[in-house]
């Protein structure tokens, strides 16, 4: 098949870019610029890759594309990786945010630089494999390999709780993540393969799907996160360095979100059916109860931490509304807060940089010495709300017209949620941005440099770009998810009807 | 099989090791200390020889001694892990011995002797070759254990050492006498035949006295209590050692009889053997925790581990062999690999041994931080390392057999087991460097850098191994 390098070249560039940078050898400033270099040029060319995948993808047909298969340790559990419609999308939103991530970290990163590069390119390398992976074994590898850079992440260029936070993290994640490996098993054995593929058309028996599902949720649960597992995800953003916030947020959180779509509802309808009622409440919960917590937070990091375990509510209700509007909602909001939140963090890292701290109090009146950076965060601030023209508008309003049509309650619910969550964002920017300047330290902070505004600039036109024109991400996943819901409806009818 | 009566060819190996062992002592007697070296190094060619001798072996499988020694993809399999393991070890000490002065022309001819028994051990197809193999390893382990004669805490180990494994020995001994009465055969394919019906109380109790003894030798609970004080007191070459090549051969052979000797019994032991891994599982991930001495700390991470690869012999299926030897494999290179870098904690010219010591290690030496955080995220089972895929093995073994209690236990206790060795790669990373270490020596440094890549490569090209090892498996049915 033509074109059917691509996709391994996407998840294996990063390494080589890591090599490159594990030869070079000395400690001074030529030899960190040099690893920089590297790193951002070797994100740029995975970014460009990943463009020309986008370029041969058809989003008009349903399944995977650009397939490729290799021997792997048997004919069951082999190297299979492809794209469609709905992973599409992350495998772009990921090498897009990555040299931004690298650029973000070009200042702030000064020590052991080296090494704090190839942990990012090794983590893209996994998480850009975990979005392509088509086979169970390949992606378990992939999902939870993660694990070990971003550890490492947080231990050695976090904030002072910095080992607290790196190994809450990673327990909380790896015990999720082995129940589901034990439910990758059974499906092993049951189906006598682990390619998804051929997963997608297995059909499970009933009460085994609650099993599985349930234990993949322990997983996705924890990786999403949704309430009451999310208590990993505050400590780890708050001592995560800037850029290790931006891909926590934006990309690994998303995992879980990508694991419900590709794996809960396709491969165990009944039990997903079953479950729904759960995942509302659960969602419900998360929505209301973190974005009243976020108001509360003293730490800037941390209220973003909170508003996030919010709008990953909605991607889970959306989801399990199990209708187009739903689905297509989750997906988008996915994609929009891995934005959103991307600058959020970005914009928290700036002032950081400047002032080091992240208290709250501490800031105040920022308008009148960084113009620049105000309106930069108003449009990242609003976007967060749902501001209508702003490209977390268009998830939140699709995802609350799925629940709505699924079961009005919830949606009613969750929309209280929305009042909240912007309250806790617009309260933030207020404190941050407005008021009068009076303490001297913030009287000689500087405004956006150039570097930060080409951080910053491509997340802010793509933030309102989809929120005006939403059309590209919708259509890229429309066919895929069209045809993943037909099979979902196809087997719960199915098991009504024999029910009944 | 075909069955001889003597046939040299698949002896071989064994021969190659009885004969340079009986030759090297003839000249470590003659020669006196000056021998030491040359010793060492005539020793360890014949494990190499030995090592090519199996690896090469392209004779069918067949049986000789009338039975009592079998020669089988299993048995060629487990040796070639013995052999590495002792190989290891040998090169490991030598800079060791030097260093502490404990040399001594008797340490690899012990090593070898060792060896043999474990060959014989791994091989034997009836219960009296079990135990000959089974004590010419021990009594050589007895004797390296308290290798260093002057220092009290080896002492202490060697004794300590002696006196349980003595009681282990005699146990099984006991129950294997008892099976010789009831099922009046010491052959494990009689014993099998024999046990086809209902098997009476006697073998049951014989079974569970030979588990025991053989659960001793590999270090599971509850018959660990010897593991921490010896890996601690031991020389650190001599802890290798215990921890590499006789848990290859104990396993073997506690695999070898399980599946051969008692399939009609399978439900009894399988009983037996959940409670041991469970058991075996928990201690390790949970005394691990509070330990500060790096040797006394792999003594519990060798007791969970060992729990972890009994869980694919309670499964009792050639899944579940497939993933005790894939295990055994495995666990072979992370281990070398984390003694290799024990070994090389050496601090103004004295062995260090305490887990603090490791601080900040990524910045005075990062290949070696890089390397042992390898090894600790692979005894964590964390992917794309290959400790990960032999805990996949087990447990999916387990799966497959139904027993999801002992796997989720199982996979709940490897997360808490993962703590520890993440508290190390956190001391290596994100502690204050500590003063740097001397130069390890050449062999710490090859060891540790191939059972790496051993650990890190397995994942792009894991089918050799696995294939071998369904092979060496599938011999077993």
């Amino acid at each position: 098949m033509s074109g059917s390098w691509i996709l391994s070249g996407l998840v294996f560039l990063p390494l080589v870019g890591a090599g490159c940078i594990l030869v070079l050898r000395g400690e001074d400033e030529a030899t960190k610029n040099n690893a920089r270099w590297i790193a951002l040029w070797t994100t740029l060319i995975v970014f460009g890759l990943s463009l020309v995948a986008w370029a041969r993808f058809d989003p008009s047909q349903p399944g995977f594309q650009l397939m490729e298969q290799r021997a792997w340790f048997s004919r069951a559990i082999a190297y299979r990786v492809g794209v469609d419609g709905i992973s599409m999308p992350f495998v772009l939103l990921t090498t897009f945010l990555m040299p931004i991530s690298i650029a973000a970290s070009w200042s702030p990163i000064q020590n052991r630089v080296k090494e704090y590069m190839i942990a990012f390119l090794a983590l893209e390398t996994l998480m850009v494999g975990v979005f392509v992976a088509l086979d169970l074994v390949l992606f378990y590898l992939f999902f939870e390999g993660g694990l070990i850079p971003m550890f490492l992440i947080i231990g050695v260029w976090g904030g002072k709780r910095r080992v607290y936070a790196a190994f809450k993290f990673f327990l909380y994640t790896l015990t999720g993540s082995l129940l589901m490996l034990l439910a990758i098993m059974a499906m092993y054995w049951t189906a006598g393969t682990t390619d998804i593929t051929a997963l997608l058309h297995t059909h499970f028996p009933a009460s085994m799907q609650k099993w599985l599902w349930l234990a993949f949720l322990a997983s996705f649960a924890v990786k999403l996160p949704m309430w009451p597992v999310h208590t990993w995800l505050p400590d780890a953003h708050v001592e995560a360095p800037t850029a290790g916030s931006v891909i926590l947020a934006a990309i690994l959180l998303k995992l879980g979100g990508y694991g419900f779509i590709r794996f809960s509802l396709p491969m165990f309808p009944d039990a997903s059916h079953y479950f729904t009622p759960l995942i509302y409440a659960m969602s419900i919960i998360a929505i209301v109860y973190t974005s009243l917590v976020a108001l509360v937070q003293e730490d800037m990091k941390k209220l973003i931490a909170y508003s996030s375990v919010a709008h990953m509510g909605f991607v889970t209700m959306g989801l399990f509304a199990a209708n187009p509007q739903g689905v297509q909602g989750a997906v988008y909001q996915m994609i929009s807060h891995g934005l959103v939140s991307a600058a959020l963090f970005l914009c928290v890292g700036v002032v950081y940089d400047r002032m080091h701290t992240r208290e709250i109090a501490a800031y105040g009146g920022l308008a009148q010495r960084m113009p620049r950076y105000a309106s930069a965060f108003m449009v990242f601030t609003l976007a967060n709300v749902g501001l209508p023209g702003t490209s977390g508008f268009i998830g939140e309003f699709l995802t609350l017209i799925g629940a709505f049509q699924a079961d009005a309650w919830v949606a009613l619910a969750a929309s209280l949620g929305l009042i909240l969550s912007a309250a806790s964002a617009l309260y933030l920017y207020r404190r941050v941005i407005f008021g009068v300047i009076d303490k001297s330290s913030l009287m000689g902070i500087l405004d956006l440099d150039g570097r930060e505004i080409a951080v910053l600039a491509p997340l802010l036109i793509l933030t309102i770009y989809y929120g005006v024109h939403p059309q590209p991400i919708l259509d890229a996943s429309a066919a895929s998810i069209d045809a993943l819901l037909k099979g979902f409806n196809q087997a719960t009818a199915l098991t009504q009807s024999a029910g009944l | 099989m075909n069955v001889t009566a003597l046939s040299l060819p698949i002896v071989l190996p064994e021969a190659i090791v009885a004969a340079g062992v009986l030759a090297l002592l003839l000249l470590g007697a003659l020669r006196g200390e000056r021998s030491v070296w040359l010793v060492t190094e005539i020793a360890a060619a014949v494990l190499a020889a030995a090592l090519v001798a199996v690896i090469a072996d392209r004779h069918a499988p067949g049986a000789t001694f009338f039975g009592a020694f079998v020669d089988d993809a299993f048995a060629r399999f487990m040796k070639a892990l013995a052999l590495i393991g002792s190989l290891a070890t040998l090169l490991l000490s030598v800079e060791f011995m030097r260093r502490e002065k404990v040399g001594g022309f008797e340490f690899p001819i012990l090593i070898l002797f060792a060896t043999l028994g474990m060959m014989m051990l791994i091989s034997a197809g009836d219960l009296i070759a079990l135990y000959l193999g089974l004590e010419l390893m021990s009594l050589a382990l007895y004797v390296v254990a308290a290798y260093r004669r002057d220092s009290l805490r080896a002492s202490e180990a060697g004794l300590k050492y002696f006196v349980l494994g003595a009681l282990s020995s005699g146990m099984l001994l006991y129950g294997a006498s008892l099976i010789y009465g009831y099922a009046g055969t010491v052959s494990f394919g009689g014993i099998a035949a024999a046990l086809s019906g209902q098997a009476s109380l006697g073998v049951i109790f014989g079974l569970v006295f030979l588990l025991a003894g053989l659960a001793f030798k590999i270090s599971v609970a509850p018959f660990h209590m010897w593991t921490p004080d010896v890996y601690e007191g031991a020389p650190t070459p001599v802890t290798t050692f215990f921890a590499s090549a006789p848990k290859m051969a104990a396993m073997a052979i506690l695999v070898r009889v399980a599946m051969t000797a008692f399939p009609g019994v399978a439900a009894d032991w399988r009983q037996i053997v959940t409670f041991v891994s469970i058991a075996s599982m928990a201690l390790g991930s949970f005394a691990a925790i509070g330990q500060t001495n790096f040797k006394r700390l792999m003594a519990y991470s060798a007791i969970g581990h060992m729990g972890f690869a009994l869980v694919g012999l309670a499964a009792g299926t050639v899944e579940g062999a497939h993933g005790v030897v894939v295990y055994m494999a495995i666990y072979l290179a992370m281990t070398l690999g984390t003694f290799a870098g024990i070994l090389s904690m050496r601090r103004d010219g004295a062995y260090v041994e305490d887990i603090a010591d490791l601080a900040g290690l990524a910045r005075t030496n990062a290949p070696m931080a890089f390397f042992l955080a390898a090894m600790m995220f692979s005894l964590a089972g964390v992917p794309p390392l290959a400790g990960f895929f032999a805990k996949f093995y087990v447990f999916a073994a387990a799966v497959k057999a139904d027993l999801y209690g002992l796997a989720v236990i199982g996979v709940l206790l490897s997360a808490v087991s993962a703590y520890y060795y993440l508290r190390i790669v956190k001391i290596m990373y994100f502690d204050e460097p500590a003063k740097a270490f001397d130069r390890p020596g050449a062999a710490a440094r090859i060891v540790l850098a191939l059972s790496t890549a051993v650990v890190i490569f397995y994942a792009v090209a894991p089918a050799p191994l696995t294939n071998a090892a369904m092979a060496a498996a599938k011999s077993l049915f």
